[in-house]
């Protein structure tokens, strides 16, 4: 008995270690190593129990292998024939006992958090529903209880459970914020998936399609904003606030209205849900999900500079994806720009 | 000519085996430009719909036309050996089976250069390999390819299991079967049952692609899902399909290098059993994301863990058949003693996938593409290595050389190690599986570089064992019958490579491990059970070649019936399924022939036999 205890605080020890090892990967807004919220964590609990299980069975693995490897090597002019065992039914038994309680070990803690995940909150009345819809490539965030709908970054209020409807107005995707949740694939109507998960630390995550969708599959990439309550309050205000902002010259503004709003929405205008929601695109985390915008350019351009580079060929940006090269649609440079400057300008408040 | 018309399971071997290995090439190309692709971010070597195009076919082929060929190869070569047979129970199907699988594997193959080739995945997911999303041919390759080709493998297993059931050498009670016949005998029956399930797939989602139908489309009434659980019923049986046999392999390898009788045989034929067993109801652990519920997914985590156990009796009996041997390591046994640690090591994070929730953070991620590198290449193509070191002399009279195979391995597995297990830690830092190319700063990019380093040197490693190859067979033959000296099983009683007709008399069996028996009695060789005879011989046939050029033709009619051609004659051909027709045609008027025909085969003579 007390061997069996002793052992099993070892295996604890060495799981505690492993966290703290393992922690050290990758960045904390996008490793499944460093959890930030308590989705993730309770995949990575599962995780470091599992991994410390495997590499006690691994190092037993490895230590019998190097034993016989070197004791019983052939020596030179040995010729005695060895003792032919036909088995051992005690240590076969031994070897058949010992990874079925392994597996029970494991097994538990996974039953049980199979069901805590398949918690979803859609009937909370205090957490926010959103509909996430995918799209190839990018990614529809509509709050259907406040009537908002936005893209490529999802804006929640820290700690609060965000309910999610998963779905797919084309191929497959997979919904997968790595450092918050672990993902959930998005089916076409008829098999919706629901899930959901919290971000109790302010900060931007980032936000990954998981299932292979086409070309730019890789550059489905999109962003959770963790606000605190009161800035996600103004964002849902600033989201509904009637007016549509359009370009000043009146010229751009018609181009801007016949060419872009015909499958894009702003504010009021033609909802529309066959290209991204553009209201507010000038505060967004990044241009097509893959464009940083960043003011201080380390890790981007700024938000003007990645207009620019999209809308100059979207094609060369994400191959593969469906809107038209604005020059095929009769728009100059020069209005090509405008309207990047335009749309770098809406910001919201 | 010879080789066109063979029935020989000896010959059928050898023609497994090359063409096994050009698509296994073809797949390590296709692997070499996936990881150039790789090697930093954002790169442009390759456009995202080539990448795309590369990785489903690298799958593809790797899994229906690389390994499952070679390990046909040496199910062909050593199974009659080891049994006492003198060769298949149907060879004109064992031939049939062979032509199938490469028609179907230059079926696949020719849509590099027809329009496109296949780009939804190997496991070409719906709606995604839908005509909507895909719309070149690619995907249409990839149905009527595979479909040929599975048609060969099913042929094949049925085969085997005729073969094993029937023509056991007399005294060969199953219980005295080795390791290698035990495991072919399972993996027969796996094929036997897994097949049908992506017989049935292929054919909804070609008439899905072709005939319009709806099978797989929500607004038509059908349900994507449904794709991913036909395949998945097929494609977990596949996994053991593949590693079964390597797990035959190890446990011949093994034991001869040892010099100890297998340790625990009778647990191996039944860990065996059981994980043939089990594989069958763990499929849903691939669909783990896709919604199912709870219930569904704990029942199929906790089946899926369950299959650790059988595989560790396997792990530990094979440690303890070394222990308290003498252990030599040559070639083959190198790639053993390596398989051993690496499958383990592929072994262990498959049971960490098993787990739902963590699998929710692992899945489609390159933990994942690790994770079945380490079962596949780690342990699959470790254990055809060492297979085909261990009976290479058999197949083909010549020794291998030892010094290039000991640099085959080492560059290898090295090459390997540094290629997948830095790809663990990819994974669980953020990188998806099936990317074409990454943003820089994720701290993706060293791993990625040590990762295509790594795939080189197993390129390497894989030139130098062609080298090998090469330069053995400009020797003359030199193999002794025995030509490890530590045989245990019938197939090193006999000359190598063997006669015609393998056993000039069937040999007694009077235990497990025959030879092994007779040689610590003292005798020289196996006690026959009959006197020398004529023996019958089944004849030389070019029926198979031309039933399966048959339905070559057809696929391709079938697949462009609804083209629009240039002209109007091949549109009228294609259109109106007259290419089809005239494929089928071939395909029935053989298989008319056949039944037709009355072929009693021939007769070698004792006055032959006796070398007069």
């Amino acid at each position: 008995m007390m061997k069996t205890w002793q052992a099993g605080r070892r295996l604890l020890l060495m799981t505690a270690a492993l966290g703290l090892i393992l922690a050290g990967c990758g960045r904390e807004d996008l490793s499944v190593l460093r959890p930030q919220g308590p989705a993730a964590e309770s995949s990575f609990a599962l995780m470091k129990l599992s991994i410390t299980i495997m590499i006690v069975v691994l190092l037993i693995v490895f230590s019998i292998s190097a034993y016989v490897w070197i004791r019983f090597r052939r020596k030179p002019g040995q010729q005695e024939i060895p003792k032919q065992v036909e088995g051992s039914f005690k240590l076969e038994v031994l070897w058949t006992v010992i990874p079925l309680i392994l597996v029970i070990i494991l097994a538990v803690p996974t039953v049980k958090a199979v069901f805590a995940a398949g918690n979803d909150h859609s009937d909370d009345k205090d957490a926010i529903q959103v509909k996430v819809t995918g799209h190839q490539y990018w990614w529809e965030f509509e709050y259907t209880d406040y009537g908002v709908t936005t893209a490529q970054d999802l804006v929640i209020p820290a700690g609060k459970d965000i309910a999610f409807e998963l779905s797919t107005k084309d191929v497959l995707h997979s919904f997968w914020v790595p450092s918050l949740s672990g993902k959930m694939d998005t089916n076409p109507d008829g098999t919706v998936n629901r899930f959901s998960f919290s971000a109790p630390n302010e900060g931007v995550y980032r936000g990954k399609c998981a299932e292979l969708c086409g070309p730019s599959h890789g550059f489905m990439e999109f962003k959770v904003k963790s606000v605190s309550e009161a800035a996600f309050e103004d964002w849902l205000a600033s989201m509904k606030a009637p007016e549509s902002v359009l370009p000043e010259d009146p010229v751009l503004a018609e181009k801007f209205k016949s060419q872009c709003l015909t499958c894009h929405a702003v504010g009021s205008m033609p909802a529309s849900s066959v290209a991204p929601n553009l209201t507010g695109i000038g505060s967004r985390e990044s241009v097509a999900g893959i464009l940083l915008n960043d003011d201080t350019r380390v890790d981007g351009a700024p938000v003007e500079e990645n207009l620019k580079t999209w809308l100059h060929d979207p094609q060369s940006v994400k191959p593969g994806n469906t809107m038209p090269n604005p020059k095929d649609l009769g728009l100059t440079d020069e209005e090509i720009d405008g309207i990047a400057e335009y749309l770098a300008g809406y910001t919201l408040d | 000519m010879d080789w066109i018309t063979t029935v020989d399971h000896k010959k059928i071997a050898i023609l497994y085996l090359w063409a096994g290995g050009i698509f296994f090439g073809i797949g390590g190309l296709e692997a070499i430009l996936i990881r150039i692709q790789l090697i930093k971010p954002m790169n442009t070597f390759l456009d995202a719909q080539t990448f795309n195009e590369l990785i489903t076919m690298h799958g593809t082929t790797m899994i229906f036309l690389g390994v499952m060929p070679v390990i046909f190869a040496l199910m062909n070569a050593v199974i009659p050996l080891q049994i006492g047979a003198r060769d298949v129970a149907f060879p004109f199907l064992n031939a049939l089976g062979f032509w199938t699988f490469l028609f179907g594997g230059i079926l696949l193959n020719l849509s590099w250069v027809m329009g496109g080739a296949p780009d939804a995945g190997w496991t070409a997911y719906t709606p995604l390999s839908s005509t909507s999303y895909s719309a070149t041919h690619g995907v249409d390759f990839y149905t009527i390819g595979l479909q040929i080709a599975g048609l060969g493998t099913l042929i094949g297993g049925i085969n085997f299991l005729a073969t094993i059931i029937t023509m056991r050498a007399p005294g060969m009670s199953f219980m005295r079967m080795p390791m290698f016949a035990w495991a072919t005998f399972i993996t027969s029956a796996i094929i036997l049952f897994a097949f049908p399930a992506i017989t049935v797939g292929l054919v909804l989602l070609t008439f899905d692609r072709i005939l319009e139908a709806k099978f797989f489309d929500v607004a038509g009434g059908g349900n994507p899902v449904l794709w991913q659980h036909i395949f998945w019923i097929f494609g977990h049986p596949e996994v053991y399909i593949l590693i079964l046999p390597a797990f035959g392999v190890i446990s011949e390898v093994i034991p001869t290098f040892s010099r100890k009788r297998l340790f625990g045989y009778s647990s191996m034929v039944f860990a065996t059993i059981l994980i043939a067993f089990l594989g069958f109801m763990v499929w849903a652990h691939h669909m783990f994301t896709t919604g199912l519920g709870p219930v569904a997914n704990a029942l199929f985590s906790v089946s899926t863990m369950l299959i650790a156990i059988p595989t560790g009796i396997k792990i530990f009996n094979w440690l303890f058949t070394m222990w308290g041997g003498q252990v030599r390591f040559t070639t083959p046994n190198l790639f053993a003693a390596g398989f051993i640690p690496t499958f383990t090591m592929g072994g262990v994070t498959g049971v960490m996938l098993a787990s739902a929730p963590a699998d929710f953070q692992f899945h489609d991620t390159y933990f994942v593409v690790a994770h079945f590198h380490y079962v596949i290449v780690g342990g699959l193509v470790l254990g055809l290595f060492a297979g085909l070191h261990y009976w290479w002399p058999k197949m083909f009279g010549r020794m291998l050389s030892e010094r290039l195979g000991k640099w085959t391995f080492w560059t290898f597995i090295i090459g390997f190690h540094l290629t997948f297990f830095v790809q663990h830690f990819l994974g669980l830092m953020g990188m998806q599986r099936r990317v074409f190319t990454y943003l820089p700063n994720q701290q993706f990019d060293t791993l990625n570089l040590v990762s295509t380093v790594g795939a080189m040197l197993m390129g390497v490693g894989m030139i130098i064992f062609l080298a090998n190859i090469f330069l053995t067979s400009r020797r003359p033959l030199d193999a002794a019958d025995d030509p490890w000296e530590d045989g245990r099983t019938l197939e090193w009683t006999i000359p190598s490579p063997p006669p015609e007709y393998n056993f000039k008399q069937t040999p007694l069996v009077r235990g497990l491990d025959a030879f092994w028996k007779e040689k610590m009695a003292g005798h020289k060789g196996m006690t026959p059970s009959e006197p020398v005879g004529p023996i019958h011989m089944p004849s030389a046939t070019i029926l198979p070649f031309l039933m399966s050029v048959g339905i070559f033709i057809a696929g391709l009619g079938f697949m462009f019936s609804r083209d629009e051609f240039g002209s109007d004659i091949m549109s009228f051909l294609f259109n109106n399924y007259i290419v089809t027709a005239l494929g089928l045609l071939i395909t029935f008027g053989s298989m008319l022939l056949r039944s037709l025909i009355d072929d009693h085969g021939w007769h070698i003579e004792p006055e032959e036999l006796e070398g007069r």
